[in-house]
């Protein structure tokens, strides 16, 4: 674990140098945990993302910074196992549409895979993924977890548009746009689910080191759960 | 009571000190790009540190208020009046019923802040009034300003922090009465805080997570050479052009937390300065980070303007910003006693 300066209000927390999906995730799920219990004062939010955990604070309620910095040490290096509740337990079920008028690239993955659209769909929707980190726009959970014969590089040129709730792979990942942006994945199908809701706490559908299943449903279901 | 937006300018938005606790869903920081100078604003006006005011980029906002306010500004050399007469930023000003407000950004570009006192009352969206502007959502309709918005201002037009919520509309009639008052208030705003307009944009950096990715000669150039604002930039960042900052090997990086300051360099080697509309993520190495009591001066750029950069110790950047924290504390204190 190592601690270093992002700027000089915030710090990122390595927890781990290299990310194996449960492995990392678990250990930063714990650390983030260890740090929240701690209560620090000063620290506003902390921001997971694979191997590391993003700290900001507010330099307006730091007297030191050293002394910050120490507080999470000790926070860190507490022996908590067994006390700590456990990190995520559920699975998020999204249901996908994968049917042509949705999935726009998935020709082009299965060229890629060397797979039949309907293979590439049913691993798709067979494998148990989980969640990175959250970032990139409000909500957009990089999922990781993808079969690797499945992964297929970026396009060349991102699309101005791509519709909210399309499901994609980016590389080895695979994620869903939660709201209408600019993306360069290669979409797939399409959820029919509110993936980032500012009425909602947390906002997004998505947190963390959730795990999620994707279940494939025809066009009936979608417009039905659409509704 | 509301103001009536007569002009929208290009780029004008409601905005507060910014959203915080949501990072952890996607959800950007946003707030005013130079958060000191609302936070100088508001308080000259009255308000709470983080009451919403409205960010100005360039062009000519015309504001006409539908009440008696207090106003105050900050940011770069804009020219401000109501009708002709001139209000010199970090100073109050008294606002009658019908007065236009004019604020007329410089050729140069550059952004201003503009508190009025009570605060601009729109709904708070996950904790914060700030328009977040890419997630279209916050502030006037999760979108900028347009010719012919109303906003609505809190009713309470306080004066000061201690004043309870049933005089509070009291302060703004007492000043009005007061003939001294209404030309220039007695007290102000260091004019280093007010006026955001240095000669030579010098920003100054401590060494980022990545600094040793990059070759020697980037690490140098990046603090002796210039570099130009493109077109492009935006809230999210500003995007510069320069000497290309070339890394020693080109591995992908995963995505780590990044902040306002965060100076990423993408595989084209030319950095990008992020400010309060950046992702809460990004996966480009970060070769440095401008420290906090220099992001005024960051968000005052303007397409076409030079900056370099000059190193500073994290010990150094963290001093200067306790020292202004500091300041701002005694700045507050002694508003609150002027105004009691």
């Amino acid at each position: 674990m190592r601690i270093e300066p992002l700027g000089d209000s915030a710090l990122l927390v390595r927890v781990v140098e290299e990310f194996e999906a449960e492995k990392s995730l678990d250990a930063v799920l714990r650390a983030t945990q260890q740090l929240e219990l701690a209560e620090i004062p000063g620290v506003i939010e902390l921001v997971p993302a694979y191997t590391t955990i993003g700290i900001f604070l507010d330099p307006a309620r730091i007297e030191a910074f050293d002394q910050v910095r120490t507080n999470i040490e000790r926070a860190l290096e507490q022996d908590l196992e067994g006390t700590l509740p456990r990190v995520t337990t559920s699975i998020i079920e999204v249901p996908v549409c994968y049917e042509s008028e949705f999935a726009l690239d998935l020709e082009e993955v299965a060229r890629h895979a060397g797979l039949p659209q309907d293979e590439i769909i049913h691993r798709h929707s067979t494998a148990i993924y989980r969640v990175s980190c959250v970032g990139f726009t409000p909500g957009f959970a990089y999922l990781s977890g993808l079969p690797p014969e499945l992964a297929t590089p970026r396009r060349a040129s991102p699309r101005k548009e791509v519709p909210a709730g399309a499901v994609a792979i980016g590389g080895t990942q695979t994620g869903v746009y939660p709201r209408k942006s600019p993306g360069g994945w290669n979409i797939i199908g399409r959820a029919p689910l509110r993936f980032f809701d500012v009425e909602r706490n947390p906002p997004a559908l998505f947190q963390a080191g959730d795990r999620v299943r994707f279940r494939k449903i025809l066009r009936e279901e979608f417009d039905q759960l659409m509704r | 009571m509301n103001i009536s937006v007569r002009s929208a300018g290009f780029l004008t938005s409601v905005q507060d000190l910014g959203r915080t606790g949501f990072r952890r869903s996607g959800v950007s920081l946003s707030g005013a790009l130079d958060a000191h100078s609302l936070r100088v604003a508001n308080v000259l006006v009255g308000n709470e540190e983080n009451a919403a005011g409205l960010e100005v980029t360039f062009g000519t906002v015309r504001l006409a208020f539908a009440d008696d306010r207090l106003v105050a500004w900050c940011g770069g050399p804009f020219s401000v009046r109501i009708g002709e007469e001139n209000i010199a930023p970090g100073h109050i000003r008294f606002v009658g019923k019908d007065n236009e407000l004019t604020m007329i950004a410089p050729n140069s570009g550059g952004r201003a802040w503009l508190a009025i006192s009570g605060g601009i009352d729109v709904p708070l969206v996950l904790g914060s009034r700030s328009t977040d502007l890419r997630g279209k959502f916050g502030g006037h309709e999760g979108r900028a300003l347009r010719d012919g918005d109303v906003l609505s201002l809190d009713k309470e037009r306080r004066f000061t922090n201690r004043r309870e919520k049933t005089d509070g509309g009291l302060a703004a009639t007492d000043a009005k009465r007061r003939p001294g008052f209404q030309s220039a208030a007695p007290w102000g705003a260091p004019a280093t805080w007010a006026r955001i307009a240095p000669d030579r944009i010098a920003l100054r950096i401590v060494k980022g997570i990545d600094w040793d990715l990059f070759r020697s000669e980037a690490q140098q150039s990046l603090g002796s050479s210039a570099f130009n604002v493109t077109p492009d930039s935006d809230r999210m960042g500003v995007r510069l052009e320069g000497p290309e900052l070339q890394r020693t090997e080109s591995s992908d990086l995963l995505s780590e937390a990044v902040a306002p300051g965060t100076l990423q360099v993408p595989p084209n080697g030319q950095p990008i300065l992020l400010l309060g509309d950046c992702q809460t993520i990004g996966g480009y190495p970060k070769i440095a980070h401008v420290i906090t009591v220099d992001l005024p001066i960051a968000a005052q750029l303007s397409p076409g303007a030079t900056v370099r950069f000059q190193e500073a110790s994290l010990a150094e950047a963290q001093a200067l910003l306790h020292e202004r924290e500091k300041d701002f504390a005694l700045f507050r204190a002694g508003v609150g006693l002027h105004a009691r």
